[in-house]
């Protein structure tokens, strides 16, 4: 029998690995940030207040180039949509929790953390105290990013603009899809959204950023239908 | 107002975390809607890559010869092959740099 500490523990190491793409991504967030023309208070809130890297930086670019907060808001809310497969997956090792921990471990809920959680969990069902491999995970990440980003905010200030940093975005966000670069379907799926946005981009208020994904996921669901 | 967007942007994000987990049942995400979640991220980003690569600041379509669009092919096989994060944006940046520094002095 696992003690909680243990647990715990093992949830940290699990994402260790991972440190190695989030630390570099975390100061990218707060160097453009920077770049972008944002406070650095204001840059630092998004990453304790909203949490969720490729979200902060499209909620910033959007922002510094002239979208609605409505555009900003939603494309956050689009981007993050993703969190509620990801609580519909952990939920079943959180049920035996009262509400009030739910509530603060959803916070924890991360991309990394749910891969890692989810692959141990699975494999060790009758473990007794789930929950903290999950708070490690959440955790560990969750300092590593605040540290990141403040890093990357200091940074921000002395890298010279003729660097053109703002190209790390595209190259962020390509970093991110690159494993499923080998799934046909998700291939077809991208494809839609990207050349959604290059017909939509001057849609007003920005809000390429929102319909395009959304064409792309109509696309993925006429797909799956035409699947089966 | 940046403040305001800042705060409702967390509460949404933090909404989408704590759903599933703390209010609604989980078996009300029908197989269908996770089927189509999983390919949120396809759906995302692809919208930020395309404008960021192939249109520039004054959001007009950049010629072929366009030094981001060489520098995200190098981003892209490196990436394909690869796997790495970090790999696939330091080789995009350093290619795109060595464009723009040496190839166009």
């Amino acid at each position: 029998m696992l003690s909680k500490s243990k647990i715990f523990f093992k949830g940290i190491v699990a994402v260790l690995p991972h440190m190695l793409s989030v630390i570099p991504f975390g100061i990218i967030t707060g160097a453009i940030g920077v770049e972008l023309g944002f406070d650095p208070i204001l840059v630092y809130a998004t990453s304790l207040i909203i949490f969720g890297g490729a979200s902060q930086i499209i909620f910033m670019q959007l922002l510094s180039g002239g979208a609605s907060s409505l555009v900003a808001i939603t494309s956050v809310g689009v981007i993050n949509s993703r969190h509620l497969l990801y609580g519909a997956v952990l939920s079943e090792y959180l049920e035996k929790l009262s509400f009030i921990k739910k509530l603060f471990i959803s916070y924890f809920i991360v991309d990394q953390g749910f891969a890692e959680s989810n692959k141990y969990l699975r494999h060790n069902k009758n473990l007794s105290n789930p929950h903290y491999y999950i708070l490690g995970t959440g955790v560990t990440l969750w300092f590593c990013w605040q540290l990141s980003t403040i890093s990357g905010i200091i940074l921000g200030s002395f890298i010279p603009e003729e660097l053109g940093l703002k190209f790390a975005i595209p190259l962020t966000f390509l970093a991110i899809i690159v494993n499923d670069l080998r799934k046909l379907d998700h291939v077809f799926v991208m494809l839609v959204s990207g050349f959604a946005s290059l017909i939509l981009f001057d849609a007003p208020f920005k809000s390429y950023i929102i319909l395009s994904p959304i064409v792309a996921l109509i696309a993925a669901f006429v797909m799956l239908k035409l699947k089966k | 107002m940046t403040w305001f967007s800042i705060i409702v942007s967390g509460i949404v994000t933090y909404f989408s975390r704590m759903a599933m987990v703390a209010l609604i049942d989980r078996e009300m995400l029908g197989p269908k809607v996770k089927e189509v979640l999983n390919y949120v991220p396809a759906a995302v980003f692809p919208a930020i890559i395309f404008p960021g690569v192939f249109f520039n600041d004054f959001g007009s379509l950049v010629e072929i010869t366009d030094p981001k669009i060489y520098g995200a092919i190098v981003a892209l096989v490196i990436g394909f092959y690869s796997r790495n994060v970090i790999a696939t944006i330091i080789s995009g940046l350093l290619s795109y740099w060595f464009i723009i520094f040496f190839l166009l002095k």
